[in-house]
C-alpha cells in the first residue's frame, strides 16, 4: 500500500510541477498576479510530495518490502539499517528521486528566502525549476518508477552491491546531487533574466548566494566521492578521471568561473552575456552528466545498468532544455548592454582570462571524456583516453590560473598598473621560489613538478596574506590591527580562505604525485616490509564475521625505528548473496602522511592461513588533498554569508536597470 | 541572425554525437548468433538427472529457449509470463538454469567439492520451480556457464527462439514482459510454425 | 584607436592561449589513448608494435597462475576464437575471476605476451564491459560465419569442464 501512495504522489507532483511550470511563467508574461501568486504556494506543494514519495520508498527499505522491484535488488534482509536507508540511491530509480527531491527543495528554498525579490522574478525563476522537475517527474515515471512491484515478492533481496555499503555513499550522493542540481537555481535565475530583459547587478546579486551554496555542496560531493574511492576501492588512488567523475567535475570547474565571473557582473556591471551563458552552462553539464552516466554511452567503473529509453528520453530532455535556453540566449544577448569598461590590465580582464582558463579546462575534460565515443561514431576504432592525458593537460591549463590567483586580489578593478602589482607581489614571489626549491630537498629529491606545485602553493598563501594585510592596514582608520581584521567583509575573508584550499590541495597533489611509494608483496605470517621508512609486521590472517558477510582479517604490527606504533587489519570481504569479494584497506591516517595496507589474495586459494599478496603504501600529505576542499568549502559558505546578499538585496532591486553601468 | 547562434551549432553538433553514441551501445547488443545454427551442447537435464539434453533433440520443433536461475531476481518478474504462456501456446520452452551456485555470491566456490556444487544446484532449482511453478517442458543445468558463454548470455534472463531447422531467430535480452510476448514474440512463433 | 588596440591585444592573447592548448590537447591525445584490440586481432598482428593499447575478453578458466614472487600473475584472456596470454605484476581487481569479463591495458614483448599496467575488471552477473561483451560477440560473429570452429576456440570451449 506504501509503495502505492509513493508512486501517487509522484504523479501528482507531475502535475504540480507542469501548474508551476507554466501559471506563473505566463503570468509573469502577461502580467496576472493570480497566476504569479500561484508559484509559491506550487514549489511548496511539490517539495512536500516528493519528500512524501521519497519517504514511501525509504520506509519500503526499512521494512524489507522485497515486493519492491527496486528494493529487492538493492537491499537485504541482512543488511544493517543505516545502509538500507542510503540503499534508497544506491540505484538508478532511487538516485533519481533524490535528485528531483533535491530539485524540489531547492525550489522550495527559493520560494521561502525570495521575500525581497520582485514577485514576477519569482515567479519565473520558480517557473523554471517547475519545468525542469517536471521533465524528471516524467522520466521517473515513464522509464524508471522505483515503486514497481515484484510479485510474488521476493523471499530476499539481492543486496546492495559491497562497494556501497560505506558511510561514505551514506553522504556522497546527496552532496554531489545537492551540487548538481542546485545549479538549476542559478540557470533558472539566468533564464528569468534574460525573460525580463533584467540582466543587471541586481540580478548577479541574487544568483550570487544560490550558485555559491551549490558550488559549496558540490565541492564537498566531489571531495567526498574522492576520498571514498581512496580508502574504499582499495587502490590507494584518489581520481581516476573515470567519465562519471569528469561528469561531476566539468560542472564544478564552470561553476567556479560562474562564481568568479558574477562576481564582475554583480560589481562593475561587465561580462554579462558571459555569466548568463556560464549559469546555462554549467546547468547544462549537470544534466550532460545525468546522461552520460545513465544512458550507458560511456564505459565507466560505475555506470549503472542501462535501458536504451532512458538513454532517448534523458537525450530529448537535454535538447529541449539546453537547446531552449542557448535559444532564448542567442536572441536576447545581443541586446545586452557590455558594461563598464575596464583596461587590458584590471581586476576585470584577470578575471576574464582566469575565466577562459576554467573553460578551457572544461572543454579538454569533456573532449578527454568524449574522445572515445567520437572515435566508436566515426568507426575508426575502440579507444580509451586514459589519466595520462589528462594529467598533460590539466597542469598546463591550470598553472597559469594558480599564478594569476595570488595576482587577482591586488589589481584594481577598472586599470590596474603592472608595477604597483608587482610591488606588492614581489616579497610572495620571492618567498614561494626560496621554498619551492628548499622543500623538495628536504624531502630528499628534488623534481621540477614538485617545486612548480609547491611554489604555487606558497605563493597562493602568501599573496592572500599580504592582500589581506594590505587592506586591513588601508581600512584601520585609527582602530586596532585585529579589530579591523575581524571586521573585513566576510566575501573577501571568504575568498582568501577558499584560494589558501586551493593552496592545501595543491601541496596534497604535489607531495602524493611525488614522493608516494608502494609495494606489492607475497607475505607469510611473520614476515615483514618496508616501505618509506615504515615497517609493516605481518601475523597472519583470521576469519572474523560481519552482518552480512565473512571477512579474512590481516594482523599487521606497524612499527618506525622499531617502536610499535599501532596495530592495522586490512580485510577481505565476502558479503553473502553477491558474487563480489569486497578490498578493506586499513589506513594509519595522519597530518603528515597515510600509511595504507591492504590484502590482495591468498597466494594459494586453499590456504588462507598461509601466504597472502599484500599491498603497502606510503601517502605523504594525501589528507591535504580532501582538507583544501573542505577549506575551499568553508570560504564559499563564509563569503555567502557575506552581509550585502541579505541587507542590500531589497535596495538594489528597486534601482531602475542598468544604473550600475555608468 | 547573430554571432551567438554558433553555440547552437555546437550544441547541435554534441547532440548528434550523442545520439549517435546511444545507438553504439544500447542493451539490446545485436546477437552475431541470430540467423545461425544453435550452438550445440550435451547438459543434464533437472527433473532427471542422468538424462541430457542437446538441441539436435528438438530438431523438427520450433522452441523457445529461456535462461534463468534462482539468484536472478528480473527472473522471477519474467516467470509469471512464462508461466501463463506454458498454459496456453503449444510451443516447448527449455530452460537453461545458469550457473546456478557459481552465479550467487554466497558461496566460496574454493571450498566447494563438484559433488556438493551439483547437488545444491539441483535442490535450488527444483525448490524455485516448485514455489513458483514450472513452466518448462525441461530444464537443463549449465553449472560452469560454458554453455551461456556459447549462446553470448551477456545477463540473466535471455530467451531465444530457435526454428524447426535449429536456427536462432531471435534473441531477447532481459525479462520478457506481456507486450514483448505477443507483439514479438508469438508473431514470430506462429510464422515460423507455418 | 586605443580601444580597438586593446581589443586586437585581447583577442590576439586568447587566441594564443587557445592554440597553445590545442597544441598540448593534441599532444597528449596522440600519445596517450589507448586502443581497443580484440584478442582474434592481436593473433591476427594487427596490435601496434611498442604501444600502449587494450585488450578484453573473458579470463580463461583454469588459466590464471601465480609467479614465485607472488605478486606476478599470468593469465590468458580469450573472446573464445583466440587466446592471448597475460602478464601481470599487482593486486589484481577484486571482481577479477576466471570466466569473467576483464579489460586489459599494456603492450605486446617480443614472445607475443601481453605485459599488462593496469587490469580492470566489472562484473555483476548482468554486466559485462562493454569492450569484454563486443569482443566476445565479434568474435562469435567471426567464427560462425567462417561455419567451422577454429582449434582454439574448441580448447576454449572445453577447458571449463
Amino acid at each position: 500500500m506504501i509503495p502505492e501512495l509513493g508512486h501517487f504522489a509522484l504523479i501528482l507532483a507531475a502535475l504540480v510541477s507542469l501548474i508551476l511550470g507554466t501559471l506563473p511563467m505566463i503570468g509573469a508574461h502577461t502580467n496576472r498576479q493570480a497566476w504569479i501568486a500561484v508559484a509559491r504556494p506550487a514549489a511548496t506543494a511539490l517539495a512536500m510530495l516528493v519528500t512524501f514519495s521519497f519517504a514511501c520508498l525509504t520506509q519500503a527499505f526499512v521494512a524489507n518490502d522485497f515486493s519492491v522491484v527496486y528494493v529487492a535488488q538493492h537491499s537485504n534482509s541482512l543488511l544493517p539499517i543505516e545502509y538500507r536507508v542510503a540503499g534508497v540511491w544506491g540505484g538508478h530509480e532511487g538516485s533519481l528521486l533524490l535528485w528531483i527531491l533535491m530539485l524540489t527543495w531547492w525550489a522550495f528554498l527559493v520560494a521561502v528566502f525570495s521575500r525581497e525579490l520582485p514577485d514576477t522574478m519569482v515567479a519565473r525563476v520558480l517557473a523554471t525549476l517547475g519545468l525542469v522537475g517536471f521533465g524528471f517527474l516524467l522520466f521517473i515515471l515513464l522509464t524508471s518508477n522505483p515503486f514497481e512491484r515484484l510479485l510474488p515478492g521476493a523471499a530476499e533481496g539481492r543486496d546492495l552491491n559491497p562497494l556501497l555499503q560505506d558511510p561514505g555513499l551514506v553522504i556522497h550522493p546527496p552532496l554531489l546531487y545537492m551540487g548538481y542540481v542546485g545549479f538549476s537555481v542559478a540557470y533558472a535565475f539566468a533564464i528569468a533574466a534574460l525573460l525580463s530583459g533584467k540582466l543587471d547587478a541586481a540580478w548577479a546579486r541574487w544568483s550570487r548566494p544560490w550558485t555559491m551554496a551549490a558550488w559549496i555542496f558540490l565541492t564537498l560531493g566531489i571531495a567526498m566521492g574522492s576520498w571514498w574511492a581512496y580508502y574504499e576501492l582499495g587502490w590507494g588512488g584518489w581520481w581516476f578521471w573515470d567519465p562519471v567523475e569528469n561528469a561531476s567535475f566539468m560542472p564544478w570547474l564552470i561553476g567556479t568561473a560562474l562564481i568568479h565571473s558574477l562576481a564582475v557582473t554583480e560589481k562593475r556591471g561587465s561580462f554579462k552575456n558571459w555569466t548568463v551563458l556560464l549559469a546555462i552552462s554549467a546547468f547544462s553539464l549537470s544534466l550532460l552528466g545525468t546522461f552520460l552516466v545513465r544512458s550507458g554511452v560511456l564505459t565507466s567503473v560505475h555506470a549503472f545498468a542501462t535501458d536504451p529509453r532512458r538513454g532517448i528520453f534523458i537525450l530529448i530532455f537535454l535538447v529541449a532544455v539546453i537547446g531552449a535556453s542557448l535559444t532564448l540566449f542567442a536572441a536576447r544577448a545581443p541586446k545586452v548592454g557590455l558594461g563598464g569598461r575596464f583596461g587590458l590590465i584590471s581586476r576585470e580582464s584577470l578575471l576574464l582570462t582566469n575565466n577562459v582558463l576554467l573553460v578551457v579546462a572544461c572543454a579538454t575534460v569533456l573532449l578527454g571524456t568524449l574522445y572515445p565515443l567520437l572515435i566508436d561514431a566515426l568507426g575508426v576504432g575502440k579507444i580509451s583516453v586514459g589519466p595520462p592525458y589528462f594529467n598533460a593537460v590539466f597542469v598546463p591549463v591550470m598553472s597559469p590560473i594558480l599564478f594569476l590567483m595570488g595576482v587577482g586580489p591586488f589589481a584594481r578593478w577598472k586599470e590596474a598598473s603592472i608595477p604597483e602589482i608587482a610591488k606588492a607581489v614581489k616579497w610572495a614571489l620571492a618567498v614561494g621560489v626560496i621554498v619551492a626549491i628548499a622543500l623538495p630537498l628536504l624531502y630528499g629529491q628534488w623534481y621540477a613538478m614538485t617545486a612548480l606545485g609547491i611554489f604555487f602553493a606558497t605563493w597562493i598563501v602568501v599573496t592572500a596574506l599580504l592582500n589581506f594585510i594590505e587592506r586591513v592596514q588601508h581600512t584601520r582608520a585609527g582602530r586596532g590591527f585585529l579589530a579591523t581584521a575581524a571586521s573585513q567583509p566576510r566575501s573577501f575573508v571568504g575568498m582568501h580562505l577558499a584560494h589558501i584550499g586551493v593552496a592545501v590541495f595543491v601541496v596534497g597533489v604535489t607531495m602524493v604525485g611525488s614522493y608516494q611509494d608502494e609495494k606489492d608483496v607475497k607475505m607469510a605470517p611473520g614476515e615483514s616490509v618496508d616501505v618509506a621508512g615504515y615497517h609493516f609486521t605481518f601475523n597472519g590472517v583470521k576469519a572474523v564475521e560481519g552482518p552480512n558477510y565473512v571477512a579474512a582479517q590481516g594482523d599487521f604490527d606497524l612499527a618506525v625505528n622499531g617502536q610499535f606504533v599501532r596495530k592495522m587489519n586490512p580485510e577481505k570481504r565476502n558479503y553473502h548473496s553477491s558474487a563480489m569479494p569486497m578490498t578493506e584497506a586499513s589506513i594509519d591516517a595522519g597530518l603528515l602522511r597515510d600509511v595504507y595496507v591492504s590484502l590482495g589474495e591468498p597466494i594459494d586459494r586453499d590456504k588462507p592461513e598461509g601466504e597472502w599478496a599484500v599491498r603497502v603504501y606510503y601517502k605523504p600529505f594525501v589528507d591535504w588533498i580532501w582538507g583544501g576542499c573542505v577549506l575551499m568549502s568553508v570560504g564559499g559558505l563564509i563569503a555567502m554569508l557575506d552581509r550585502r546578499y541579505r541587507v542590500k538585496a531589497r535596495a538594489a532591486a528597486n534601482l531602475p536597470a542598468g544604473t550600475q553601468e555608468a | 541572425m547573430n554571432r551567438y547562434y554558433w553555440i547552437l551549432g555546437a550544441f547541435a553538433a554534441l547532440v548528434a554525437l550523442l545520439a549517435v553514441g546511444l545507438n553504439l551501445n544500447p542493451r539490446e547488443v545485436p546477437s552475431p548468433l541470430v540467423g545461425k545454427p544453435a550452438p550445440a551442447f550435451t547438459l543434464a537435464q533437472l527433473a532427471e538427472p542422468d538424462k541430457t539434453l542437446s538441441p539436435k533433440d528438438m530438431q523438427g520443433k520450433v522452441w523457445l529457449f529461456n535462461v534463468w536461475s534462482s539468484w536472478c531476481v528480473s527472473c522471477r518478474q519474467e516467470h509469471p509470463v512464462l508461466v501463463e504462456f506454458s498454459k496456453k501456446v503449444d510451443v516447448p520452452l527449455i530452460g537453461l538454469n545458469y550457473k546456478e551456485v557459481r552465479g550467487d555470491g554466497g558461496f566460496d566456490m574454493g571450498k566447494m567439492s563438484a559433488e556438493d556444487e551439483k547437488k545444491l544446484a539441483w535442490e535450488r532449482a527444483n525448490s524455485w520451480l516448485s514455489q513458483h511453478g514450472n513452466p518448462y517442458k525441461l530444464t537443463v543445468m549449465d553449472l560452469d556457464g560454458r554453455v551461456g558463454i556459447d549462446y553470448g548470455v551477456y545477463g540473466v534472463p535471455e530467451t531465444y527462439v530457435i526454428d524447426k531447422a535449429g536456427i536462432i531467430r531471435m534473441k531477447h535480452t532481459g525479462p520478457i514482459t506481456p507486450e514483448i510476448l505477443s507483439k514479438k514474440i508469438m508473431p514470430l512463433l506462429a510464422e515460423l510454425n507455418k | 584607436m586605443k580601444t580597438r588596440h586593446k581589443k586586437l591585444a585581447l583577442i590576439g592573447g586568447a587566441l594564443a592561449i587557445i592554440g597553445i592548448i590545442a597544441a598540448l590537447v593534441l599532444n597528449a591525445l596522440n600519445s596517450n589513448i589507448a586502443l581497443y584490440i580484440t584478442p582474434t586481432e592481436v593473433a591476427a598482428g594487427k596490435a601496434p608494435q611498442g604501444k600502449l593499447f587494450r585488450i578484453g575478453g573473458l579470463v580463461k578458466e583454469g588459466s590464471i597462475q601465480r609467479q614465485a614472487d607472488g605478486v606476478t600473475i599470468s593469465f590468458v584472456i580469450t573472446d573464445t576464437a583466440k587466446d592471448i596470454p597475460v602478464a601481470y605484476k599487482g593486486i589484481l581487481p577484486d571482481l577479477f575471476k576466471e570466466g569473467k569479463g576483464a579489460v586489459a591495458q599494456g603492450k605486446l614483448d617480443g614472445a607475443g605476451t601481453f605485459v599488462a599496467t593496469e587490469v580492470l575488471a566489472k562484473h555483476d552477473e548482468n554486466y559485462m564491459p562493454p569492450e569484454a561483451a563486443k569482443a566476445v560477440s565479434d568474435a562469435q560473429a567471426g567464427m560462425s560465419a567462417n561455419q567451422h570452429v577454429s582449434p582454439s576456440s574448441a580448447e576454449a570451449a572445453k577447458t571449463g569442464n
